[in-house]
């Protein structure tokens, strides 16, 4: 787009309504990033992936779902799931381990629940790519009128996991639709030591798919690109392999220091292609915000997730006895067992049933 | 000698066997230019260069089944597994091929591979930073599995796993990696697979324990020592091939044998001492053999310290022991 001039809204057939509900949950996506990051180094969050700089991706390809549709996602989606509407206290109860953490303190994954259908993102990368295609596979067979969503990283591609689900969804094409977050790095490792190939987009093209490589830092393009596309596979059309380039602009999480092998230069070069400030430049060059507006909008948001962090750090913590729950549908007795063992040492309450 | 962590009595272990053999080279993600993720690569890489020292794609699987081709060719491979919860992705070519390769092969090819990977809890880690896999590997025939506990063992267990002829899978209790520090010795030092070490005398009860979990074990002990009970703690080292020797000779002498492991409790590696015990010392007993594991559940990132086999689980069990 870089020289020139953006097109109008209406030419890319966007509300103004469209336009900030996006950029609102960009901003808010940061916002909260931002206090996570805190919250960690506080020790109130075990570990965080930070998604800074990509918020594009999540709020570009959550957008382009209906509510119906189903997300596997991977661990730096925060901006997807805004974009589907869960509020920032659910994340929060979520992230803190609260009485309220709809995943009861199992796992690390930012978010999951079934009432947004949102799966509970993996740690071992790629292992969600072939549940993505099994799941659907199934609505297929169920005659729903769904589309599932997988997003991953670039690293993901080198694993096993992608290609066998990739390739199996080439051949029953059920309506799956993979998306490629190229964030450039795999911890250490850049995507140029990741794969010989120049882009991920083609590597679809071996398994008979389409390859769609977009500017993830622009969340228009990837807005656009995936809607089509996600409303295409919707119509029976085949999977699709999108890869949204970006630039992880923090660490790989909170444990990680990427100064160990990564220029500033290269960082701040990135950095001068924040999706949130070109964005911004954007409604404001269109006239659908203007300064003051923003300033404002940022200020709410602000305010807001302040006011929940402040809330979720007062809520109660998980009762010891949960580890036990949802191990199986019912705890056989070796389980009930320990339970009781874990009761006597602690001093604790019943265990419920999960 | 030099006062190390665990990390680094890793990381000189490494040094020392790449030094001495040119056939060793290290690969796995992110051990180059970053050092590994808990940096027990550090600097290899500008000392050996890229061919020695790779950096590789993120695939377990490929990091493990290169690594094989490798031994195959003459290489002495130590390949990394960033955390032991993401072996899995490489299970197939561990179970399948690096186990089976000198067998299946009746001794024409064989793999000396030693995979290296961090594991256990007590860091919040979560699910997956956090499993104790080793009764997987234990299981497998064609494999050794290694668990050290103290920066010198690291340091003597790695080297004679490098130089071992066979396959070895080499676990590193993470939350020892930077919290102990002593004197290891310097330049070639090894320490045998197969043998283990008392780590703690005693005449009332023994505690059998590898990892991590030999920290816990003591603790007990120590309490337990105030209570008038007198804890031995045996530190296994390695579990294929274990010491039954020094297994057999302390429960005869104490009759009372604790097994304590991070791992869940049902087929962990604790069952397979029980079993041994119960087969071949059974008359020596005084008290049923008791284990303290992990519970039958993933591992929780909520309430780990209630899931580890910690000291007043341990010493509960101690008492229990003694009580019968």
């Amino acid at each position: 787009m870089r020289g020139k001039a953006p097109p109008d809204p209406e030419t890319l057939g966007l509300s103004s309504e469209d336009l900030t509900r996006m950029y609102r949950t960009m901003v808010l996506t940061r916002v909260l990033d931002r206090y996570l990051l805190r919250l960690q180094r506080m020790g109130k969050v075990a570990l965080y992936a930070e998604t800074i700089g990509e918020e594009a991706v999540g709020v570009g390809t959550g957008y382009a779902l209906r509510p119906e549709d189903v997300l596997f996602p991977s661990y730096r989606e925060l901006g997807a799931f805004l974009m589907r509407g869960v509020p920032v206290s659910e994340i929060l109860d979520r992230m803190l381990n609260t009485v309220d953490d709809p995943l009861k303190g199992h796992e690390f994954a930012i978010f999951g629940d079934r009432r947004y259908n949102i799966v509970p993102a993996p740690t071992p990368v790629a292992t969600q790519i072939p549940l993505a295609v099994g799941y659907a596979m199934a609505s297929k067979v169920k005659g729903e009128r769904i589309v599932v969503m997988t997003i991953f990283g670039d690293g993901a591609t080198s694993k096993g996991d992608f290609h066998e689900g990739v390739n199996f969804a080439s051949v029953h094409k059920p309506p799956v639709v993979f998306v490629c977050r190229n964030n450039q790095y795999a911890i250490s490792t850049h995507v140029s030591k990741q794969t010989g190939s120049s882009t991920i987009a083609q590597k679809a093209v071996a398994y008979g798919l389409e390859g769609i490589r977009v500017d993830g830092n622009d969340v228009l393009a990837v807005y656009l690109t995936t809607r089509a596309v996600v409303e295409r596979v919707r119509d029976g059309g085949a999977p699709v392999l999108i890869e949204a380039l970006t630039y992880r602009l923090g660490a790989h999480t909170t444990s990680d220091d990427p100064k160990r092998y990564r220029t500033e230069e290269e960082v701040q070069r990135w950095a001068k292609l924040d999706p949130i400030e070109r964005m911004r430049g954007y409604l404001i060059a269109k006239g659908v915000i203007d300064e003051e507006r923003d300033v404002a909008l940022r200020a709410e948001i602000e305010g807001l997730v302040a006011a929940e962090v402040e809330r979720a750090l007062q809520r109660p913590g998980l009762e010891p006895a949960v580890i036990f729950e949802d191990v199986y549908a019912s705890p056989p007795w070796t389980l009930l067992e320990q339970a009781e063992e874990l009761k006597e040492l602690s001093g604790l309450q019943k265990v419920t049933k999960g | 000698m030099t006062v190390m962590t665990f990390a680094k009595a890793i990381n000189d272990a490494l040094r020392h066997e790449m030094k001495r053999d040119e056939r060793v080279v290290v690969l796995g993600e992110d051990v180059g230019v970053n050092g590994g993720v808990f940096r027990c690569t550090e600097h290899l890489l500008m000392e050996f260069g890229p061919s020695r020292v790779i950096d590789t794609p993120l695939s377990e699987s490929a990091i493990i089944g290169v690594a094989i081709g490798m031994a195959m060719n003459g290489l002495r491979p130590v390949a990394e597994i960033q955390f032991s919860d993401f072996i899995f992705g490489g299970f197939e070519q561990l179970v399948s091929n690096l186990a089976k390769i000198r067998y299946r092969n009746a001794g024409h090819y064989f793999a000396p591979v030693v995979v290296r990977a961090p594991v256990g809890g007590g860091v919040r880690g979560g699910m997956y930073h956090s499993q104790s896999p080793e009764a997987y590997f234990a299981h497998t025939a064609g494999l050794k599995v290694v668990i050290p506990s103290t920066p010198s063992d690291a340091k003597g267990l790695l080297i004679s796993s490098i130089r071992d002829e066979d396959p070895v899978i080499f676990f590193e209790p993470k939350r020892l990696y930077h919290s102990l520090r002593e004197d290891v010795p310097d330049g070639d030092y090894t320490v045998p697979l197969g043998k283990a070490r008392l780590v703690r005398e005693g005449d009332d009860v023994s505690v059998i324990t590898y990892g991590a979990t030999v920290y816990d074990a003591l603790e007990a002990a120590e309490r337990a020592a105030k209570e008038g009970v007198s804890v031995e703690v045996l530190d296994l080292r390695t579990i294929v091939p274990y010491d039954w020797e020094a297994i057999s000779r302390s429960v005869r002498k104490t009759g009372r044998p604790v097994i304590a492991h991070e791992a869940q409790r049902t087929a962990g590696f604790g069952a397979e001492i029980a079993a041994m015990i119960a087969e071949r010392e059974i008359y020596s007993l005084e008290a049923p053999v008791l284990r303290v594991t992990g519970y039958d559940t993933p591992f929780p990132l909520v309430h780990e310290h209630h899931y580890l086999p910690n000291p007043e689980r341990i010493l509960r069990a101690i008492r229990r022991s003694v009580a019968s």
